[in-house]
């Protein structure tokens, strides 16, 4: 039996820290997806630089006519030198290349990631089992294994991996307890635990078993595993254009068709008064008024968008998901491991009047012997540092935590057993068989009053002896740590207009004294999967939008029903089907960089619109008095940047027009900066950097590439 | 008086009287079109049109309603026209010309009033009271009824209807336009314009010339003219015409008129949103682009064009000396920013860059605040069209009174801001392209060679495209290529935005309110109002700059 990897393994973790670093080494890499891209079938989908390239293939043609209509050409008002046509043909055409080169380097910088991860990807060999029986076989030693190559393997099969073996496809370990080196996805080096049963239990293709022998079972069809699908989207394959991409192409395809009636109807009307313009002119003035800068940078914006959360090492399933993050109203965060450490300890047992302190801590250890949560290893640690024993072994059937019943204890053979939980079930619990008295039940309710008041856990621990009568013995302490800095980043989140809410298990006093602790604006106390559910569709009816993270299969529905659901890697392949994006690090907290990552896609597009728009206030007081200069003479007072002449006016805007794509491509990849603030605040910076400097920038651009155009002969 | 304090103080009455009934009209307005109630000749209508008042329509089932009203406004006004020899009241007038028919027809249900003839040399009585009045009336009740299902849209939440359109038509023409234009005519009436049913007088004079005097139903005439954004004058000089604006008083209340309820709906629109703040913000950038245009106007009339306006104080040609500068510029300022187009000076004697501004402000779409209704639905497309880039600016999907602008929105919001720019351009540039036309155009039509002669016909299809009406009066429009295009121009400009208006409405109320949070952007504020302001000048600034660059532009700075 043996897994032979045929190509080395990914073995160094990879960097995905960001690479904003762009430079002329890119740039020239992208330059043959560049001219790849100028083929208009793929342009047409880009609907304003395909009218560049018409334009720009339109000038050619003429400036290669030029010389045979001899001087029958030259009789527009407007420049018509040979020069002056080759220069415009030429920067229409770079002007196209630019748009081109800005997507070919934001696709690029995927085509690297997508490289390393195709690497760990083909060519493993299965060891897939026969005939699988979980019954009479579970760990199927003595099954018949066939070799065959993973990219053969499909949906449902079972497949044997051990120690020094990859993971032949996407699945779910049915059997055995293994750690995995991950980091040819996560990047993370330390190994992982994976084991059957639970939330631990998917396993993904390509990644490596350190130790011992686990059977699995194969969750996903050849070509669609999460390596694949990741390939696809660092690539930018799948791409799709998102919802506001697409309002936002409507808009520049509109405006597009507006100039090109305007520029077509320039001259029927011109002719009247003796001021018709060539072709080229009409062509360049088409091309400046048009939003080519947003044209261009559109589908580099969203690659990066994606980009930067790959980056983060989130893999969102759809860009509709980024953007979706950045409309989203309402965070639901799990209040363990999100907004508290996670690793609660126990601080205190209380016990009840009538119960000594010994008798609740043994009871307490001894439910908690076979609980692996932290919480339950360290009420044995605080045992043990209290001087109590507690027997080490479990003699009888024990009852595991479930998010429904939200307690765990011990059924033990002689028929008595014992619980600890959540006080109202524990209480219910008790109430099966016995009734607490009065003043049982006040002392037991100050006890978890007071914990719950500090914002503390308190852990109802009860028992039921051999006759069936139950009592409770008492309250654990269990300390909640809220993690440092969050109060200020719900602040930020509350000034975005987005509200949290924190979603616990715990009883409502506690929930109520962290969420007080966290600053979070709501809290959902003893929540069931149920809960949550309703939770979002209340909060869903009501116009907003929800974004939660879950890791549990329980959590699936959920995930599935929230507009951004990011499941943990950690997590079961339910969740992770479930959920639109996948945290590879699976730290709840990224929920906030996500939505930070979704808002600056939306304000770059929307920035970059704004500038684009703006600036063709400049590049019409450059072009028109020089299109109609030498008929109205007195259209010169127009010209007030003093351009060299008509030529060199026009020339001088279509090059402007070329070069700023290149010099907003970093901008385009890198994003927009985006502080967290008020939504007025962001708008008014915005319109000043984009709207205001979109209306100077160009004047200023303009004039400085004019004065280099006038030293050239023939301008 | 100086013209500085000439211009605030007429300005100021203005602002003045827009406020007294700035609140109680809007909110009549929005409870006429909230109510459940009937009046009883409302219901005795309903009946007989067989409508029930109480079903809400669907947006296409309220947009098949708005065109079939209208289609049969078309047939009805033209057959009217080409009959009038046979009607009481003719005059003696025989029937009006076929091309000329069809270009009245369409021009006065788009609520345009563009006259190609002089009204009292062509049309009787009968036609002006039972043709050209009805429609007066109901052109400009289609228009608050299409405004009205915009905002209800806005309004609504998950809602598959937008209102009734023959309620709405029913109750603009009943409760706002009759008894409000009944009050306006009789305050016209004691003001010295005449009411009668006399025809034409024929007097001589002292000097023993003879001369024809028309009389007329003109104050009541005036009174919807002026209220319904109208414009269609009962004299071919329009309000220039002492027997329709005999004075300075006059002339400050049509003014007025042509304000009240286009202004007003601001307030309708933010109470029927339920968010009073809405309809300030509108107002605001109403208001503010109305001043700025009126201050400029009477800048560049009083600076005047040469010598001899400068002796006269001002470029006095083409105005009349009981309105004065300032009267004629806030007159002419506001009759094309509505979408009015009355005239109480001759637009053609404007001084270059003056006429260029009176066509700017027919570009900018007529928002501020535009016609009946129109001005409305005008200025809320433009307000869609700015919160989806500064939406997109502030990191969320772009929405406007808590509906998303998405794909549809954008598309329909673009289409409309499409049709009129494209209906402008076509026109003017095919008026000169088509080699038969062209010299139609140039011949008969313009009275002035070079630019000015251009600047008319660009005049006319800015006017017919934007509905407004109002001319540069030089041009000759009855040729039949004049006639015909500037109908076409007419038709579409009003009947296809109202298309994407209503698919818009239609589209806002299917949809469900996201509910505002600090992180959506707020449209009450200053900063929302000034970036209003910019969408509506730069999107039209860069559409037109060529062909006024050719124009007024050339000519005021040769």
């Amino acid at each position: 039996m043996s897994t032979t990897p045929i190509t080395p393994p990914a073995s160094a973790p990879r960097s995905r820290k960001p690479s904003s670093a762009f430079g002329v080494r890119q740039l020239a890499a992208s330059l043959p997806d560049a001219f790849r891209k100028l083929d208009p079938r793929v342009l047409w989908r880009n609907p304003v630089m395909f009218v560049v390239e018409v334009g720009a293939a339109l000038t050619t043609a003429l400036a290669i006519a030029q010389p045979f209509l001899g001087t029958a050409a030259q009789t527009a008002a407007s420049p018509t030198s040979l020069a002056f046509i080759w220069s415009i043909a030429a920067w229409l055409w770079l002007t196209v290349l630019f748009a081109n080169m800005a997507e070919a380097v934001a696709e690029g910088r995927g085509k690297a990631q997508a490289k390393s991860l195709r690497e760990s990807r083909t060519s493993t060999l299965a060891n897939r089992v026969a005939s699988y029986d979980a019954a009479a076989d579970a760990g199927a030693e003595n099954s018949e294994l066939q070799q065959i190559a993973s990219a053969d393997l499909t949906l449902g099969d079972t497949v044997v991996v051990s120690a020094g073996e990859l993971i032949p496809g996407d699945g779910d370990i049915i059997w055995g307890i293994a750690s995995v080196d991950e980091s040819a996805i996560t990047g993370e080096s330390a190994p992982v635990v994976r084991e059957s049963g639970g939330d631990r239990s998917a396993v993904t293709g390509g990644t490596r078993v350190l130790s011992d022998r686990i059977v699995v079972r194969i969750t996903s069809r050849p070509g669609e595993t999460f390596v694949d699908r990741m390939i696809k989207l660092v690539e930018g394959a799948s791409r799709q254009k998102t919802p506001n991409e697409i309002a936002l192409n409507i808009l520049l395809a509109s405006l597009t068709i507006i100039f090109v009636v305007v520029v077509l109807i320039i001259n029927p009307i011109a002719a009247y008064s003796n001021a018709e313009q060539s072709v080229p002119v009409l062509v360049a003035l088409l091309v400046c008024l048009i939003p080519t800068t947003i044209g261009a940078l559109l589908s580099a914006i969203g690659i990066a968008g994606m980009d930067r959360l790959v980056q983060h090492n989130v893999l969102a399933m759809s860009g509709r998901a980024v953007e979706a993050a950045g409309d989203v109203t309402t965070l639901l965060l799990d209040k363990t491991g999100t907004i508290t450490y996670g690793n609660r300890q126990a601080a205190e047992f209380a016990a009840l009047s009538g119960v000594d302190a010994e008798t609740l801590a043994t009871v307490a250890a001894a439910s908690s012997l076979s609980d692996p949560t932290p919480e339950g290893k360290s009420i044995l640690t605080l045992a043990t540092e209290q001087g109590f024993t507690f027997p080490t072994t479990v003699d009888g059937t024990v009852v595991p935590f479930t998010a429904q019943t939200r307690m765990s204890g011990v059924d033990y053979a002689d028929g008595s057993s014992v619980r600890k939980g959540a006080g109202s079930m524990v209480s219910a619990w008790v109430a099966e068989s016995s009734t607490l008295t009065d003043a049982q039940r006040a002392e037991l309710d100050a006890i978890v009053t007071r914990i719950s008041q500090v914002g503390g856990t308190p852990l109802v621990v009860a028992r039921r002896d051999t006759s069936g009568v139950a009592s409770v013995l008492g309250v654990v302490y269990l300390k909640d740590v809220v993690k440092t800095g969050l109060a200020e980043r719900f602040a930020d989140l509350r000034r975005m207009g987005i509200r949290t809410v924190m979603i616990t298990g715990d009883n409502p006093l506690t929930a109520k004294a962290i969420a007080e602790e966290a600053g979070v604006d709501d809290y959902l106390a003893e929540a069931t999967p149920e809960d949550k559910m309703d939770l979002i569709r209340r909060e869903q009816r009501g116009g907003n939008l929800v974004a939660m993270t879950g890791d549990g299969t329980n959590d699936a529905p959920a995930l599935a029903q929230a507009d951004v659901g990011v499941a943990m890697n950690t997590g079961t392949s339910a969740a992770k089907e479930a959920g639109n994006m996948v945290d590879l690090d699976s730290d709840p907290t990224k929920l906030i960089d996500i939505v930070g990552i979704g808002k600056q896609l939306l304000i770059t597009r929307g920035s970059l619109t704004t500038f684009s728009i703006a600036n063709d206030v400049a590049k019409y007081f450059a072009i028109i008095p020089a299109m109609f200069v030498a008929s109205y003479p007195g259209l010169a007072a127009l010209n007030f940047m003093g351009l060299h002449s008509p030529a060199s006016a026009i020339l001088s805007a279509v090059v402007f027009n070329a070069l700023i794509i290149i010099a907003l491509i970093p901008l385009s990849l890198r994003g927009v900066t985006y502080r967290p603030g008020s939504v007025s605040s962001i708008l008014g910076r915005n319109l000043w950097i984009y709207g205001v400097g979109g209306l100077i920038a160009p004047f200023i651009g303009i004039k400085a590439i004019d004065l280099v155009i006038a030293l050239i002969p023939g301008f | 008086m100086n013209t500085t304090l000439l211009f605030v103080l007429q300005l100021g009455t203005l602002i003045l009287l827009l406020g007294l009934v700035y609140r109680p009209l809007g909110d009549y307005l929005a409870v006429v079109y909230s109510t459940q109630k009937n009046l009883r000749v409302e219901r005795a209508f309903y009946r007989l049109i067989g409508v029930n008042p109480g079903s809400a329509q669907t947006w296409p089932v309220y947009l098949r309603s708005v065109l079939a009203f209208s289609a049969i406004g078309v047939l009805a006004l033209y057959v009217v026209q080409r009959t009038q020899q046979i009607l009481p009241y003719s005059l003696g007038l025989p029937p009006v010309e076929p091309s000329t028919a069809w270009n009245t027809a369409i021009s006065f249900v788009t609520n345009t009033n563009w006259q190609s003839y002089s009204p009292e040399a062509t049309m009787g009585y009968t036609v002006q009271l039972v043709g050209l009045a009805v429609q007066n009336f109901v052109s400009a009740a289609v228009g608050i009824a299409v405004a009205v299902a915009l905002i209800r849209g806005l309004a609504a939440r998950r809602s598959s209807t937008i209102g009734n359109f023959w309620v709405d038509l029913t109750r603009g023409v009943v409760r706002i336009l009759l008894p409000l234009s009944v009050i306006a005519a009789v305050v016209l009436l004691l003001s010295g314009v005449i009411q009668n049913l006399n025809g034409f007088q024929h007097v001589t004079g002292l000097t023993g010339a003879t001369q024809t005097i028309p009389g007329g139903p003109v104050a009541s005439q005036e009174a919807i003219k002026e209220l319904g954004t109208n414009g269609g004058g009962f004299f071919n000089a329009n309000s220039a015409h002492p027997f329709e604006n005999p004075n300075g008083w006059t002339n400050l209340f049509e003014i007025f008129l042509m304000l009240a309820i286009p202004v007003s709906l601001a307030r309708t629109f933010g109470r029927i949103v339920d968010d009073h703040r809405q309809g300030y913000a509108i107002l605001s950038a109403m208001g503010i682009i109305w001043i700025v245009s009126a201050g400029l106007l009477t800048v560049l009339e009083s600076a005047g064009n040469g010598t001899a306006s400068q002796l006269a104080g001002g470029a006095m040609e083409g105005k009349e000396t009981r309105f004065g500068i300032v009267g004629s510029a806030i007159f002419g300022t506001t009759s094309t920013l509505t979408s009015t187009g009355a005239v109480d000076s001759m637009h053609d004697s404007l001084t270059s860059l003056g006429g260029g501004l009176v066509m700017i402000n027919m570009m900018l779409g007529e928002v501020a605040p535009g016609g009946v209704g129109s001005g409305l639905y005008g200025i809320l497309i433009m307000a869609i069209v700015a919160v989806f880039v500064a939406g997109l600016m502030v990191g969320r999907t772009p929405e406007y009174l808590g509906k998303k602008i998405g794909a549809r929105e954008v598309k329909l919001a673009s289409m409309y801001i499409l049709i009129t720019p494209t209906l402008v351009l076509a026109g003017t540039a095919l008026s000169f392209a088509i080699p038969a036309v062209h010299d139609s155009v140039v011949k008969t039509s313009m009275a002035n060679p070079g630019l000015h002669g251009y600047s008319e016909v660009l005049y006319a299809f800015t006017s017919a495209a934007n509905n407004n009406g109002s001319a540069f009066a030089g041009l000759t429009a009855s040729t039949p290529w004049l006639n015909t295009a500037l109908g076409v121009a007419m038709l579409l400009g009003r009947f296809l935005p109202i298309v994407f208006v209503l698919a818009l409405a239609g589209s806002f109320a299917a949809q469900e309110k996201v509910p505002t949070t600090a992180g959506t952007l707020p449209t009450h504020r200053p900063q929302f109002i000034g970036l209003l302001i910019g969408t509506i000048v730069i999107v039209s600034a860069l559409t037109y700059l060529p062909v006024l660059a050719l124009g007024p532009i050339a000519e005021g700075l040769k």
